[in-house]
């Protein structure tokens, strides 16, 4: 409870001794490229594999002949948009930036350069954590769509090369029965989640003490921590949202 | 001028600073000097407000720094440059960008008057034609005169360094000395320097206060530092076996 507490009263530091408006735009602008732009070849990676291996095990599973061919795609779009797409990409994303957060803001502060940022008049939380909350709000939302269409395309092309579905069956299969409130559904998560992992990792790294070892520390808590924390809202925002 | 008034802090069951007083004059360069481990660098948080004291006030020109509002605290901090230990320079920036940055937050001036302040201050610090090289492409002792460069950009009234000479060759610590002796007098502002180092303490120390286990145990000139008549401040002193030769002779 003591750290919640203090993880709140790290939020509410965030907005308050703010910087000009043109500081906040640049620092956002340049997360933006390291959060989104530089994570995008891997999301694209590993959704387009995730994506061909689930539609290659859905059609394994698929043995009554009386089930159409065009449920496959169904379920890989059904999956990729409620799940893949938002969570696990998610625990990925807590991984690769969660972890770079609470490592450079951890270095940052064991180097002292926070404190010279304070010694500046300048808050160093709400000029170092903000811009990352705010970046990894706008980036991640687009990463997990890009994410799920790289899925789509690779159940499509894998589902087509190796036979297990007919190109037409496969497009069906994706808007047969399609509800558009699983995108909002999607976004709202991922949005969510966004802010989770970024609060969390920038958290544990802003109060790491010590050396490089508490860095290393920090960093593992901190991925630890965010993955927990977007298991659990997971399973809230589901049963809050459908 | 900047005073502190029974400046106490306490870390779990430690007494690190035990009400200290001391007065630090405007356009010399004063000096905390101590053993390691006796609260100096603990004190120069205080007094910058990195670290909130227990008890006691810090008064910056009348200012009272500890019971300031945030607002009044960010005024004060915004006349203030420091140099770190390790030079605290930004690793994702290079040198130009990091002598800059103050300028970026603090001011807006046009890019172009910005720069040229920024030349102005590597040039007197005696670093030109490195601006665009990063951090990790310079040497410890230009790192600590990029940080000398960076906190003197803004024209502090208070200059604060803590232990500018650890980690550098006796030649480059001499002149980390003498640059910061020079600025200070030719900035007119109130300079703080934590040290150990008794090169330092005899050659620009001119007004000393010793900290031993938390307590302030002398204060005075350098020339009175040999003959202070404190014991726990000649083993300071006379440790070093120059100074200890000196004695003897």
């Amino acid at each position: 409870m003591r750290g919640f507490g203090k993880y709140m009263i790290f939020l509410s530091s965030l907005f308050v001794r703010r910087e000009s408006f043109s500081t906040y735009y640049k620092l956002v602008i340049d997360e933006c490229i390291q959060i989104g732009v530089n994570s995008a070849f891997l999301f694209i990676l590993v959704s387009t594999f995730i994506g061909a291996v689930t539609t290659v095990q859905t059609a394994f599973n698929m043995v009554n002949p009386l089930i159409p061919r065009f449920v496959i795609s169904q379920v890989v779009r059904e999956m990729t948009v409620l799940e893949l797409a938002p969570t696990v990409m998610a625990l990925i994303y807590a991984g690769k930036i969660g972890s770079s957060m609470a490592g450079g803001l951890g270095t940052m502060r064991i180097t002292e350069q926070i404190d010279a940022l304070e010694v500046m008049g300048i808050n160093s939380s709400s000029y170092l954590v903000l811009p990352k909350i705010i970046a990894s709000m706008m980036m991640y939302p687009m990463l997990v769509i890009l994410s799920g269409v790289c899925s789509l395309i690779g159940g499509y092309l894998v589902g087509t090369f190796i036979h297990i579905v007919t190109p037409t069956e496969f497009v069906d299969g994706l808007r047969f029965n399609f509800n558009p409130t699983e995108i909002s559904v999607a976004l709202i998560k991922a949005v969510v989640f966004a802010f989770l992992i970024s609060s969390i990792s920038s958290f544990k790294g802003y109060f790491t003490k010590g050396g490089a070892l508490e860095v290393g520390i920090a960093t593992t808590e901190a991925v630890t921590t965010s993955v927990i924390a977007i298991l659990l809202m997971d399973y809230f925002l589901v049963n809050i949202i459908l | 001028m900047i005073k502190i008034r029974n400046i106490s802090k306490t870390f779990g069951e430690k007494m690190v600073l035990d009400g200290i007083d001391a007065e630090f004059e405007k356009g010399k360069t004063n000096l905390i000097i101590g053993s390691s481990g006796t609260g100096k660098s603990v004190l120069l948080k205080c007094i910058v407000g990195l670290i909130m004291p227990d008890k006691g006030n810090v008064f910056y020109d009348l200012r009272n720094f500890t019971e300031a509002d945030k607002e009044m605290k960010t005024e004060i901090r915004r006349e203030i440059g420091m140099l770190f230990q390790g030079g605290a320079l930004f690793d994702s920036k290079n040198v130009e960008e990091n002598v800059m940055f103050p300028l970026n937050i603090l001011t807006k001036l046009p890019h172009s008057e910005k720069l040229h302040r920024v030349n102005d201050c590597l040039k007197r610090v005696g670093l030109e034609n490195i601006n665009k090289k990063r951090i990790s492409e310079i040497s410890g002792g230009m790192k600590k005169r990029v940080g000398i460069a960076r906190a003197i950009v803004n024209n502090p009234n208070y200059l604060f360094c803590d232990e500018p000479n650890s980690g550098l060759d006796p030649q480059t610590s001499i002149l980390i000395d003498e640059l910061i002796h020079e600025i200070t007098h030719e900035l007119n502002i109130t300079t703080i320097v934590v040290t150990h180092d008794m090169n330092s303490v005899m050659g620009i120390g001119e007004k000393i206060i010793f900290l031993y286990q938390g307590h302030k145990l002398w204060e005075g000139h350098h020339e009175e530092i040999t003959n202070s008549g404190v014991p726990e401040l000649d083993d300071f002193v006379f440790a070093n076996k120059v100074m200890s030769k000196m004695r003897h002779t």
